[in-house]
């Protein structure tokens, strides 16, 4: 990967280095397909902002990729959770109905007048009571991963029904709103701002955790060993029991975090909320590049996954001629194309 | 040898499945610096008592000392605390990583920074070293690797942990000469460092180049711990099996005392029967009661024109007369029909069916003969498995026990049963007796020799050619895709006779 000192010296002009750099990529890319995917999906991501600047104009401006980080904020939350999950060769379907349920007790005992700062804690602890559940089920009850989400999916869709079945507003004045404060960090000409707010900020630092858990630290390594193979991963000695049910914890605690942060900015809560996102976390992690099989994978891949679904969103709308109920059939193919060609890679690698 | 404490002594060990004494009162004891071989056939109580020592099942009573004090394991991670490691025949580690993140898995190195990754990888090249893998670059795949390099990477991987006892269950049994003198080469070293080394293999020459001691277990029974160079082969056979060599001995020079001449009407008789790509055009004739071999080295087409006999796959060429009468075998199904029964050489996956009872796996070619609308009443199915179950002697002889529990060379019984069961007039058995130990190959051959003597006809396919030579009354050659020789067998006919036709390939129809 590193260049040789004369190589380095002789390619001084610009194209050379393009092509060293070029090279450079080509052999990483060689040494790990599994990198491919992950890197598709960000020449993809970038391929649809330069086509949309084209076809559509005002892509490339502090207001719209703003906007994109700002509204997807809670996806990538949930992305990254499903990115621990996946990697181990489960899934967790329970992610959209952990939202809803802790999103609208998190309302409703707002409005009642608790300290907003408990209730905040209170919504997160919600996800991981409910993910520690899924990982039980499935560790000591030998419950299929897909099985047992369900059935919390299910049971948190229910409490919050049971809790409201209509629309529960945030106090204008409530605390959990100043995770949508709108901090202008460049003041554009008009309205073209570089706007971060503090749930942008909270998805940057579970993204960056995510990171580090999964490549500095043991735990990680044994999420990847299990996607290759559990028993392997067993018969070698590592902690698999307790890893399997921390990835369920991570998961449910991630969209806790994300119900927080989706909440804070819509300010209206409803059992109705976040039916299939996990499909969507789901569609961002395969987008991203990690294997639906587990074991390769990376965490910053699931967030340009999760981006390319919000861009996409962001082009319709603009275009205006596609109607939005084409949405789900442009994610569809998407995801495709993202499995075909990762069968490719495995064809390849074998 | 001088006696210094043993690192590991087990001592009066007993295990019990449900219906099962797998362990029954063994002693087993391990010297630091020694190569210590443990012999049994299939289902003897190696893999158990190997899986009590690592802490994967719990004992029933018994003691296990480790470096003079009494442990109860519980586990992997707990046994490869207390210095012992293991490796698998079937290499685990895992694929998706690097060779230095398989090394390191568990035991990374750690910053303040998280996982210190060049230290990582510097710690991991250290222990590659260690085995003379120092070419190999840490950060490479392992998926890249050979089989006999991933055991080498497993056993640096077990070194790291600071090892005093290395467990190698069947490490030899996918690699080839050369890799095992490699293999070896990196145990004696081990060795000689002090490591005891605990190893188990079915290959008697590789047992009895590597190690010092022996401990043969029979039917989870201990019988005995012997010095490798007071024990010669035959004895150490005979140990294992609890039979005199002899009979084994013995199952060629009767068969051949036994033959009769064929008859005039060959049962079956297949006229330049080929399919494109995987045999080209031969002729096959053989007659009722005969044993036909079929030799060659894998890939040479052995298999393919076994499947083309029995109907698995469709031949595009040439006619077949069963009985004297033209018949199309299309099809496994009218293969069945024409009693013709194929037993795949490949075990696992085209042979048991995992998850089903012996009793399950027994009667399934009769049901499928029988059709799936009349189902075969229990009374009969338990009175045909138990038949079988005797006359094979299955052990354990529990018709309701999973196959996935019982030992490859059982588990060939199972399925030699279930094609017997069917009372077929030719039987086509493809690497029976491959990866099971000494007594059931014997076991098995003796009834080959025996539904022949009662008319059966069979086609005996095998990589080992002693065998082959031993059962056959004519041997077809194959290589390469084709029919290059069939021989009468016959005094002066040998392994080395059929290993010159594949060289030399210059005779056809040889006769004898």
């Amino acid at each position: 990967m590193t260049q040789t000192p004369e190589r380095a010296a002789t390619s001084t002009s610009g194209g050379a280095r393009i092509v060293d750099f070029l090279d450079a990529v080509q052999r990483k890319v060689q040494e790990r397909a599994s990198t491919l995917p992950t890197v598709a999906a960000l020449i993809i991501f970038v391929a649809m902002i330069v086509y949309g600047e084209i076809a559509y104009g005002r892509i490339v401006q502090f207001s719209t990729l703003s906007n994109l980080l700002i509204n997807n904020a809670h996806l990538v939350i949930l992305a990254v959770g499903l990115t621990f999950v996946i990697l181990t060769g489960g899934i967790d379907l329970s992610v959209g109905a952990i939202i809803a349920f802790s999103s609208v007790a998190g309302v409703m005992l707002s409005n009642a007048g608790w300290n907003p700062y408990v209730v905040i804690l209170l919504m997160i602890l919600i996800g991981s009571a409910m993910g520690l559940a899924s990982g039980i089920l499935i560790q000591y009850f030998n419950v299929q991963p897909f099985i047992a989400t369900l059935a919390m999916m299910f049971l948190a869709r229910g409490l919050a029904s049971m809790l409201s079945t209509v629309p529960e507003r945030l106090g204008d004045d409530s605390a959990i709103r100043a995770f949508a404060t709108q901090w202008k960090i460049i003041d554009g000409p008009k309205v073209n701002d570089l706007v971060v707010t503090p749930g942008v900020l909270i998805a940057a630092i579970v993204v960056a955790i995510g990171f580090f858990v999964l490549h500095r630290t043991r735990t990680g390594r044994t999420v990847y060993a299990i996607g290759g193979s559990e028993q392997s991963a067993e018969l070698m000695g590592l902690p698999v029991h307790v890893t399997k049910l921390w990835i369920y914890v991570i998961s449910g605690t991630l969209a806790g975090i994300a119900s927080v942060v989706y909440t804070s900015r819509l300010g209206i809560a409803q059992n109705i909320t976040g039916i299939g996102w996990e499909l969507d976390a789901i569609a961002a992690v395969v987008i991203g590049g990690t294997l639906l099989t587990g074991g390769a994978g990376y965490v910053l891949g699931s967030v340009v996954g999760a981006l390319v679904l919000g861009l996409m969103n962001v082009l319709i709308t603009r275009d205006g001629g596609i109607r939005p109920e084409m949405t789900t059939i442009i994610t569809g193919s998407i995801l495709f194309i993202f499995v075909m060609l990762q069968r490719g890679v495995i064809g390849r690698g074998r | 040898m001088s006696e210094p404490l043993p690192i590991v002594e087990m001592e009066s060990i007993s295990i019990s499945f449900p219906g099962v004494k797998a362990l029954d009162k063994v002693d087993f004891r391990l010297f630091p610096g020694e190569v210590h071989t443990l012999m049994g056939e299939n289902g003897a109580g190696k893999s158990t008592l190997i899986k009590a020592l690592t802490g994967v099942y719990k004992i029933d009573s018994g003691d296990i000392v480790i470096a003079g004090q009494s442990r109860r394991l519980t586990g992997t991670a707990d046994a490869q605390a207390a210095g012992i490691a293991t490796v698998y025949q079937e290499v685990n580690l895992c694929a998706n990583l690097s060779i230095g993140e398989n090394v390191m898995l568990g035991h990374e190195v750690r910053g303040p920074l998280g996982i210190n990754w060049s230290a990582t990888h510097r710690a991991a090249q250290a222990a590659l070293d260690g085995m003379g893998l120092g070419h190999l670059d840490p950060r490479q795949p392992l998926a890249t690797l050979s089989l006999a390099v991933q055991q080498l990477v497993a056993i640096s991987r077990a070194m790291v942990t600071k090892t005093k006892v290395l467990i190698l269950d069947e490490p030899t049994s996918s690699l080839d000469a050369h890799e095992v003198a490699g293999l070896f080469t990196v145990i004696r070293r081990l060795r000689d460092q002090g490591v005891a080394i605990l190893f188990v293999s079915h290959f008697l020459d590789q047992v009895y180049a590597i190690s010092d001691r022996l401990t043969v277990l029979r039917n989870g029974q201990y019988v005995g711990e012997y010095s490798t160079r007071e024990l010669d082969r035959s004895m150490l056979i005979s140990k294992m099996i609890g039979k005199d060599v002899e009979t084994l001995r013995g199952i060629g020079s009767e068969r051949r005392a036994n033959h009769r001449s064929p008859g005039d009407e060959p049962l079956l008789r297949a006229e330049k029967i080929g399919r494109k790509g995987s045999i080209e055009p031969t002729d096959v004739t053989l007659h009722r009661g005969e044993i036909l071999g079929f030799a060659g080295l894998l890939g040479s087409g052995r298999t393919e024109l076994a499947r083309l006999l029995c109907g698995a796959d469709r031949p595009d060429t040439g006619r077949v007369w069963m009985r004297g009468k033209r018949t199309e075998v299309s099809n496994p199904k009218a293969g069945l029909d024409n009693r013709i029964a194929f037993s795949s050489e490949n075990r696992r996956d085209e042979g048991i069916i995992r998850d089903l009872t012996v009793r399950e796996n027994l009667v399934l070619a009769v049901q499928a003969k029988r059709g799936w609308a009349r189902p075969i009443p229990r009374r009969e199915q338990d009175a045909l498995v138990s038949k079988y179950i005797t006359a094979l002697n299955v052990r354990p002889a529990d018709p309701e026990r999973p196959i996935k529990n019982l030992s490859g060379g059982n588990q060939q019984k199972v399925l030699l049963g279930r094609w017997l069961a069917t009372q077929p007039d030719l039987l086509i058995l493809d690497e029976p007796t491959r990866g099971i130990d000494v007594g059931a190959k014997a076991e098995i051959q003796l009834t080959v020799a025996q539904l022949a003597d009662d008319g059966v006809s069979v086609v005996f396919i095998s990589s080992e050619l002693e065998e082959v030579v031993r059962l056959s009354d004519r041997i077809l050659v194959l290589k390469d895709h084709r029919r290059i020789a069939e021989l009468e067998n016959g005094p002066g006919v040998n392994a080395d006779t059929i290993v010159d036709i594949i060289a030399s390939e210059v005779q056809e129809e040889v006769g004898a």
